[in-house]
């Protein structure tokens, strides 16, 4: 059992000690914005936020995640207005299957804050997930977009 | 292993009945929930609603290659709808069969998913257009021929009185559907040819999307599976008792020959007891082979007498004996691995009576025969529907054997429905791998310096062999000449040389291979464009005027490439350190060409700069083809730098991208 507090809502999971977060929010709590591709912290199509830091939830245990306030993809519009983020995703029309977008667009979110003006070498150094469909020069032009928004 | 199913397309419309096909319970996809009830349906591609929207029907799969917004670009510009009021909807392939294939093929590969369905698309919307015409002329009193359509408003134009699609949909319903339907001319196209945005963006940034992976289906239990390592070899005991009281464990099962599934509460708990489950496979006569051995059987084709002739021209032989220099390379391409970011996975509801199946797929009716010829029910008691695909690249076009163990999984649990997902390292080893082929080039100059010879022996794996080998001819695999044949609309050969023979000594390793984006052109594109530098600086000649010497009569094949050479700036030096190489193909009906900047530091190689040019006939999405030519060569660079898979004790070694890694974005 863990008590999770996911995009500002409480969820009691029924989930093994050792039960990553990616599967407890996609099979415990139904959201599946939140994306599985390796399940050994590679890829970063799982990644969301813990207190506001960009993290794979494969390799993170669900019952770590205890106490501490976790944002997924769908909790990024929660109020039903696209984030800078994903308004300059899709004015570059960025996704091609999508499968990778919201791990990649969690990670840019978490950059943003930190960075509000990443540089091209901050971004090369700090998104490295994966898009097999290749979407890179879409992904750098919409960060530099929604750091200009 | 090597599965496929034996029902083709063309069987659907024989041996399929209309009768009794329901949609049963299923997942809304998006817009779903507004197309019910009022909305009217004007003909299979169009269905109108009360608030004005357009919901656009589509066959084709969507897998990131923009087909989606492409196809409905079309019927909506026959259409005359507002482009802003389009959605989208995935008939599914047992409501094609029900009404006599209305919607045509749902094979969505061989770049084929705008340009084969073109005509039909258009006339759909075409016709859809006629019938609201018709229908408020109807309602007029007036000659249809006196109205017109023009962003989802009709007018009669001698009254100008006007009307809305929505308003007329109900009645255009029920006309019956235009014989003669004449086609918009292309210069009066407004929507095609447009870089309009994908209609399906919005639900790829917010985390609706939803792919096979995230059907949910109430009370569903998920399975995780484990096939034998070694392709071939079969299952030969496992020990259920060990995991039985596992966490959330339901039942463990034999798949077939030569697999073992784990079906639990959650897909964690199912693969964590898969993990903890103890299997024994059977020896295999494939238990020893290596990439070793395969580089050795295939090299021993490079000289073999036998070998199918896919392109012809003079006598090689003796212009190759009496050339005054000759000139050879032997080149080899690996197996790769599709990678698709979302690992194969498919849903099933299976009861006696009917047998529904929910999976990302690149044709709904080979996924859809697939369910029938493994559940044994007939295909009018089956239903498959579609998602969005997390990548396909030819994966999930031919091979779908994910359905087939899925639907015999959920089989063991009659009335509940079961997922089942491949672990990324299932995936990664259980692939339908580019096929591994080598190459002996051998050319020869006459005293002039004049190429007038060029032999291209392939020795290697054949796709078809391995997936259909029904669509074989008399034992030779005419797509291994991909790029390679003599013209053509598809993948024509774009060198001029004399004395000119191309053949291929089949081997056939037992790694199943499978259709990989680009296909056969991957490998001999590499083959004949390195080849064609190496001859060029044999001959002393710029690598650009050594090619274009040999391309008089391929004017196309050319275009491209002069054009890469003058973006690129060909001619004029590059960078210090900075070193230029192009070159050009043709491949499914496009003609492509590229021009790379590179340097080197050690055994680091950068790319400055990939300058890239494409010929692909009418453009209808111009955005989207330049998204897919960027993203092409993104996925060749992987190929390049990181994509070969290796081979040991009979199994491929790459598990997951710790061993086998992707292009970033640096
Ligand atoms: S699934 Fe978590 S990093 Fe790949
Ligand atoms: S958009 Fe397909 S993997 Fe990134």
């Amino acid at each position: 059992m863990a008590r999770l507090n996911v995009n500002g809502k409480t969820y009691d999971v029924d989930v093994g000690p050792d039960t990553p977060l990616l599967w407890a929010i996609r099979e415990n709590i139904g959201l599946t914005g939140t994306k599985y591709g390796c399940g050994i912290a590679q890829c970063g199509a799982c990644t969301v936020h813990i207190d506001g830091v960009a993290t794979r939830s494969c390799s993170f245990p669900a019952s770590a995640a205890e106490g501490k306030e976790i944002v997924t993809i769908e909790g990024l519009a929660a109020n039903g207005a696209l984030t800078k983020v994903q308004q300059a995703w899709i004015n570059n029309d960025v996704p091609q299957c999508g499968y990778c977008q919201s791990g990649m667009i969690m990670a840019v979110t978490a950059l943003l804050k930190e960075k509000p003006k990443p540089t091209d070498a901050d971004i090369d150094r700090e998104i490295t997930n994966i898009c097999r469909c290749g979407t890179y020069q879409q992904v750098r032009a919409a960060i530099h977009e929604a750091a200009n928004a | 292993m090597n599965y496929m199913p034996k029902l083709d397309r063309r069987s659907f419309v024989v041996g399929s009945t209309a009768a009794g096909l329901s949609l049963g319970f299923h997942i809304p996809f998006p817009d779903e929930a507004r197309a019910q009830a009022t909305a009217s349906e004007v003909n299979a591609w169009v269905v109108v609603h009360p608030d004005e929207t357009v919901t656009i029907r589509v066959a084709r799969s969507e897998m990131g290659q923009g087909t989606l917004t492409g196809l409905c670009q079309m019927v909506a510009e026959e259409l005359e709808c507002e482009w802003s009021k389009v959605k989208y909807e995935f008939p599914t392939p047992g409501q094609n069969v029900a009404r006599k294939r209305v919607w045509g093929d749902f094979f969505t590969a061989g770049s084929r998913g705008i340009r084969t369905s073109e005509q039909i698309v258009r006339k759909g919307g075409a016709a859809a257009r006629m019938m609201l015409i018709a229908a408020a002329a109807n309602e007029w009193k007036v000659p249809a021929a006196e109205c017109t359509a023009a962003n989802g408003v009709i007018t009669h134009t001698p009254s100008g009185r006007k009307t809305t699609f929505g308003k007329v949909a109900a009645a255009a319903s029920k006309i019956d559907p235009p014989a003669d339907i004449k086609l918009k001319d292309p210069k009066d196209w407004k929507i095609i040819g447009k870089g309009v945005r994908r209609l399906d963006t919005p639900d790829k940034v917010t985390g609706k999307a939803i792919y096979g992976i995230d059907v949910r289906l109430p009370g569903m239990l998920s399975a995780a599976i484990k096939a034998a390592p070694v392709f071939g070899a079969k299952l030969k005991s496992f020990d259920a008792a060990k995991v039985a009281s596992m966490r959330g464990v339901k039942k463990v099962v034999p798949v077939e020959d030569n697999a073992v599934a784990v079906i639990a509460d959650t897909w964690w708990n199912a693969k964590t007891a898969l993990e903890a489950l103890p299997v024994a496979w059977e020896a295999s006569p494939n238990d020893k082979v290596s990439s070793a051995s395969i580089a050795d059987f295939l090299k021993a084709g490079l000289d073999a007498e036998q070998a199918f002739v896919g392109n012809q021209a003079g006598d090689v032989k003796a212009a190759l004996a009496k050339a005054a220099k000759k000139v050879e390379a032997v080149y080899g391409y690996p197996y790769q691995h599709h990678v698709t970011m979302e690992p194969q996975n498919a849903t099933v509801l299976y009861t006696p009576e009917k047998c529904e199946v929910w999976s990302s797929v690149q044709d709904g009716e080979q996924g859809l025969a697939a369910t029938s010829e493994a559940c044994g029910l007939p295909v009018a008691k089956c239903e498959f529907h579609k998602t969005f695909l997390g990548g396909g690249f030819g994966r999930r076009s031919t091979s779908v054997d994910y359905v087939r163990q899925a639907v015999l999984i959920a089989k063991e649990m009659p009335g509940t429905p079961v997922k089942l997902l491949w672990t990324r390292e299932e995936d990664m080893t259980h692939g339908w791998y580019h096929p591994i082929t080598q190459c002996k080039m051998t050319a020869g100059f006459d005293d002039k310096n004049s190429l007038t010879a060029l032999h291209i022996r392939i020795s290697g794996q054949s796709i078809l062999a391995s997936v259909a080998p029904g669509r074989m001819q008399n034992g030779m695999d005419p797509a291994t000449f991909q790029g390679f044949v003599k013209g053509g609309a598809e993948t024509a050969f774009g060198y001029d040389v004399p004395n000119l023979l191309i053949d291929h000594a089949m081997r056939n390793p037992h790694v199943p291979a499978g259709f990989w984006r680009g296909v056969n052109i991957n490998q001999n594109a590499i083959y004949i464009e390195s080849f064609m530098d190496e001859l060029a600086k044999e001959a002393g000649v710029d690598p650009l005027e050594f090619r274009r010497k040999l391309m008089g009569p391929y004017p196309k094949h050319l275009a491209v490439l002069n054009a890469v050479a003058e973006k690129a700036g060909w001619g004029k030096p590059a960078p210090q350190g900075v070193y230029r190489g192009l070159a050009q193909m043709m491949a499914f009906g496009s003609y492509v060409a590229a021009c790379a900047e590179v340097s080197v530091d050690g055994n680091k190689v950068k790319i400055h700069r990939i300058v890239g040019a494409t010929d692909p006939g009418y453009a209808v999405n111009p955005a989207q083809i330049e998204r897919q030519i960027a993203g092409s060569f993104v996925y060749g660079l992987t190929g390049l730098f990181y994509g070969e898979c290796t081979v040991k004790d009979g199994a491929i070694e790459q598990t997951n991208f710790d061993s086998y890694d992707m292009m970033r974005i640096a």
